[in-house]
């Protein structure tokens, strides 16, 4: 792989990561003006894990997410627009207003959903690797989920399937170091990679600040797990910007500012990718500037959008809940 | 007397429960520290110690399962299951073990913990926490079933649920816990299986449990000024049920409409009204009306989700059709 060749996939993920940033940016935005129905949960700080896996992958290959989701979605391809939409519980956002935040998904990048349940996707993301194996496909599905999911019991369950039948799947857990209001070290007993390891999962502990790094090491496994040499287990260590949620604002109990200054200002994962592409002779300053701006121009024309957009009709209501039936509530005539 | 919120009134009865009885503890996910992601145990950890207020992993089914064993062998666990959507995680370990051990056992065995979890839509947090999931455990015999309507039920309530000897789950409404209510200073217990009648009325009774008492009343206002005389019931517990305040109170106004905030088919409004079918069917004068949630997963939209819940409008308009007598022929 030479600097040249790549010069396109580099920009790519500088941009995808920018775009997670700002995306999460007017959220917050959104959030403190009252603009956003109920709470979300920042990706900030996060952007090299879900990108550096992400571009790794096909836009058949799948992924499920969590309650931290929008990073994610940015990653595999979503758009703005449909994004903010969700977001506000409109009618044109990627699940029409039912899902919101917690449930945000472009469906048609091969995002199985962002889960509100700590560790609820475990199965899905299993399953879906078992399909690709049934009907020969050479999908792979990656389960991103964090350091606080890894207390769930039906991680253990799938792995041991997973690592039983060779299946296509990768875990990746995101380890910011806090579930909620508490330390991984309080929550997690041993080692994280050991626990995969001891189902015969190889497992590689990652820095999940470093873009390169993630993304260079998700492609080897990626082609592996094609191959049948699945299930593989990542630990991307990162770190999250804000609170738990956008209300978790005063959180000194849990976390010094001193540890947040730290993050921020020397393990940025935008600010450390944008000096490497400079150094590099990859991107100019200004290029980079052009580009960041162009990306906040974008996010601010889609939230505008998503703040004018319809609401769903409540006709809407009572559809989607079965697959064959147009409104469950629908009464049959007497 | 002094007001105080459902939160400070849920907090007092750990406090002074934990203060009488040395074996009572607190476990669950950020009880201590954080006092849960809604504050409402704040301080405990401070005057009871990591020992007896404690976190836990990410790991429902198992701090359950390791209540259930505590408790069958000495202690008393308040176990906090952050929201009530998770309960189908602990379903096993609540319905299959809790539930059934002292049965199981011919009486030798006793799970006496209580699990405080929560319910209530409108909070736009979608489908999966969201929901209101009384009747799930209601449905098992075995457990007993609270759900307080107010900050003085809040604390009466929880205080008898750590005293009783069997699993019971306490259902609060999260979107009550900064709602204030009269609480009194000195100690006090509400006995499971007494309904509260919260307003005489003549005409009709509107039985509600936990917050939707309250959507009862404003229901009962609106109909005052039309000259139609509510009766307001709180059942306060579903299990045990006071049967006979709820019949005697059928008898008297002859109508009635449920008003729950579980999902409208198989629940509890279902069941309640079947019982009055069942025991005061010659003094109704028309059908027991249900009113739950609607009957889909709950929307984050606020334009969906505000109508998937019962209203006072809502239940005044019933009220309405069952006076001028319309439920009758709409049931030919
Ligand atoms: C089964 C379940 N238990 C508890 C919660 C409440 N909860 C939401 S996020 C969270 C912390 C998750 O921590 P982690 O997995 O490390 O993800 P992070 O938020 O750090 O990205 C908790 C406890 C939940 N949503 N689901
Ligand atoms: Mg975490």
């Amino acid at each position: 792989m030479t600097k040249k060749t790549n010069t396109e996939d580099y920009l790519r993920m500088y941009r995808q990561m920018v775009r997670i940033r700002t995306f999460e940016d007017n959220a917050n935005k959104l959030y403190l003006s009252a603009k956003m129905p109920g709470l979300t949960h920042m990706y900030s700080g996060e952007e090299a894990v879900a990108v550096g896996i992400c571009e790794a992958l096909k836009v058949t290959d799948k992924i499920t997410s969590t309650h931290r989701g929008h990073g994610h979605c940015v990653a595999k391809g979503a758009a703005f627009r449909e994004m903010f939409c969700e977001l506000l519980g409109k009618e044109e956002g990627y699940c029409r207003g039912k899902g919101g935040s917690m449930h945000i998904a472009d469906q048609s990048n091969g995002n199985l959903g962002a889960n509100a349940i700590v560790g609820g996707s475990m199965g899905i993301a299993t399953g879906a690797a078992f399909t690709a194996r049934l009907l020969g496909k050479e999908d792979v599905t990656v389960c991103f989920f964090g350091d606080g999911a890894t207390a769930q019991g039906l991680m253990y369950e799938v792995m041991n399937m997973a690592a039983l039948w060779h299946l296509p799947v990768i875990y990746a857990c995101e380890n910011n170091g806090y579930s909620e209001y508490t330390r991984t070290e309080e929550i997690a007993a041993g080692s994280i990679c050991a626990r995969a390891e001891a189902f015969g999962i190889e497992a590689h502990q990652v820095d999940g600040q470093d873009v390169l790094a993630v993304n260079a090491l998700t492609r080897t496994l990626v082609e592996r797990a094609r191959k049948g040499e699945g299930p593989f287990f990542l630990e991307l260590m990162t770190y999250r910007y804000h609170g738990h949620h956008v209300g978790d604002i005063n959180r000194e109990y849990y976390r010094s500012k001193d540890e947040e200054k730290d993050w921020k200002d020397n393990r940025d994962p935008i600010i450390r990718f944008r000096s490497w592409l400079v150094e590099e002779g990859i991107a100019g300053e200004d290029e980079i500037e052009a580009m960041n701006e162009e990306i906040k121009a974008d996010a601010t024309a889609a939230v505008e959008y998503a703040l004018a957009a319809r609401y769903p009709d409540v006709s809407e209501v009572d559809m989607h809940v079965y697959t064959d039936v147009t409104h469950a509530l629908a009464r049959s005539p007497a | 007397m002094r007001q105080i919120t459902l939160s400070q009134a849920v907090n007092e009865a750990l406090a002074e429960e934990m203060r009488r009885d040395e074996r009572v503890f607190i476990i669950g996910e950020d009880v201590a520290e954080a006092g849960t992601p809604f504050k409402v145990l704040s301080g405990l950890v401070e005057e009871f110690g990591t020992a007896r207020v404690v976190d836990t992993p990410i790991a429902e089914p198992g701090f359950m399962g390791l209540a259930v064993g505590a408790a069958m062998t000495g202690t008393r666990p308040v176990v906090d299951l952050m929201f009530g959507d998770f309960i189908y995680l602990i379903m096993d370990q609540l319905c299959n073990q809790a539930a059934k051990t002292h049965y199981m056992s011919g009486g030798k065995l006793n799970v006496p913990l209580v699990l405080r979890t929560n319910l209530g839509a409108t909070r736009r947090s979608a489908a999966q926490h969201s929901q209101s999931l009384h009747a799930l455990v209601a449905h098992i015999p075995g457990l007993k079933v609270a759900m307080p309507s107010s900050a003085y039920e809040a604390k009466g309530l929880m205080k008898t649920a750590i005293r009783d000897d069997n699993p019971v789950v306490i259902f609060e409404d999260k979107l009550m816990y900064n709602d204030k209510a009269p609480v009194p200073e000195e100690e006090f217990l509400i006995p499971f299986g007494a309904a509260n009648i919260k307003r005489e009325g003549r005409d009709i009774t509107l039985i509600g449990t936990s917050s939707m008492v309250q959507v009862c009343e404003a229901a009962a206002d609106l109909l005052a000024q039309e000259g139609i005389s509510a009766e307001v019931i709180d059942p306060r517990t579903i299990v045990p049920l006071d049967e006979a305040t709820l019949l005697a109170s059928a008898r008297k106004t002859s109508r009635v409409i449920v008003v729950d905030e579980g999902h409208q088919s198989y629940g509890v409004t279902g069941e309640i009204a079947s019982r009055i079918n069942e025991q005061a069917f010659y003094h109704l004068d028309a059908p027991v009306l249900r009113m739950g949630a609607m009957d889909v997963p709950v929307p984050f939209s606020p334009a969906l989700e505000d109508i998937t819940v019962p209203t006072p409008e809502g239940v005044a308009a019933q009220a309405r059709k069952l006076m001028a007598g319309e439920m009758i022929h709409a049931a030919e």
